[in-house]
């Protein structure tokens, strides 16, 4: 049993951590990866909460659909959130 | 035998933690791209021992689609990184 | 039948030591080439071991663990080959001297053909 809240307190650590960074970070390719990793999280939890077909959603939308509609929006925008900032993270 | 499962399930809670604190120091987008990976990889595992833990054969479901979907968002990144999308 | 659940067992913990093993290796590699070697091949086999392990364990549920690792198989080296080739043409160098860059050549052999077409 201790076991279980443990790894919930872990799993709850890295799900408001990560939210946090996406709102946080200046670079939107990275702000874009960290919704992944959100979606990723709160599939694990709504697994542990013993909702199988929630998590079945929320995986095929979060890591897939929103990944590449928001990657397609930044392809054809800017990629820093400061447009007036020239910054050399456009490389990699 | 539950005393397995639960060390194996602490690596593996241990190792999400680890690729989340690459994800967090990453000074590339592609550092990241890859602790993403790794993390979809280990829940896909993850995934698949709590099925067992649980008992319940519909759970492997969502394992399924991990490993069937967790690689297209990766690759959409890494076509976005090589300005080949 | 009992012989098949200490086989499940087995692989299951050199799974999770696999999984664990390739979470810190990509914690401590310097590179981005290093860190592909060690979060994808070592990730592959551990989550491979581990899942077969459960159907070892529970032999009714055999063929969707199998399933399974045929789709990890197939799409973990894809995702790994997709990153180091788009990391290479942005132009990230490696942290160590190179040798050898045999990907350079092809490339030359490439561009060269689409000129003589």
């Amino acid at each position: 049993m201790i076991t279980y809240v443990v790894i919930f307190s872990i799993l709850a650590v890295l799900l408001v951590a990560s939210a946090l960074y996406a709102v946080i970070q200046k670079d939107l390719l990275a702000a874009v990866i960290s919704t992944g990793v959100v979606s990723l999280i709160l599939s694990v939890f709504f697994y542990l909460m013993q909702a199988p077909d929630v998590a079945l959603t929320e995986a095929a939308i979060g890591i897939a659909l929103t990944t590449i509609i928001f990657v397609i929006t930044i392809r054809n925008t800017s990629r820093n959130e400061d447009e007036t900032v020239d910054n050399n993270l456009e490389k990699f | 035998m539950e005393t397995v499962f639960i060390i194996v399930l602490s690596l593996m809670a241990l190792g999400l933690l680890l690729g989340f604190l690459r994800f967090v120091k990453g000074p590339t987008a592609a550092d990241r791209a890859v602790a993403l990976d790794t993390m979809s990889v280990i829940a896909t595992a993850a995934l698949v021992l709590l099925g067992l833990m649980f008992k319940r054969y519909i759970y492997i479901d969502v394992a399924l689609i991990y490993a069937v979907l967790g690689f297209i968002g990766v690759i959409v990144i890494a076509r976005f990184i090589e300005k080949a999308l | 039948m009992e012989i098949l659940r200490y086989i499940g067992y087995g692989l299951l913990v050199i799974g999770g030591i696999f999984l664990f093993l390739g979470a810190l290796g990509i914690y401590r590699m310097p590179d981005l080439y290093n860190r592909l070697q060690a979060g994808t091949k070592a990730t592959t086999i551990g989550a491979m071991s581990a899942i077969l392990g459960v159907g070892f364990i529970e032999p009714a549920w055999m063929v969707k663990t199998i399933i399974i690792v045929i789709f990890i198989g197939i799409a973990n080296p894809l995702s790994s080959h997709a990153l180091a080739r788009a990391a290479y043409k942005a132009g990230l160098k490696p942290i160590m001297k190179k040798k050898v860059d045999a990907y350079e050549k092809v490339q030359d052999i490439e561009v060269k053909e689409e000129v003589k077409l």
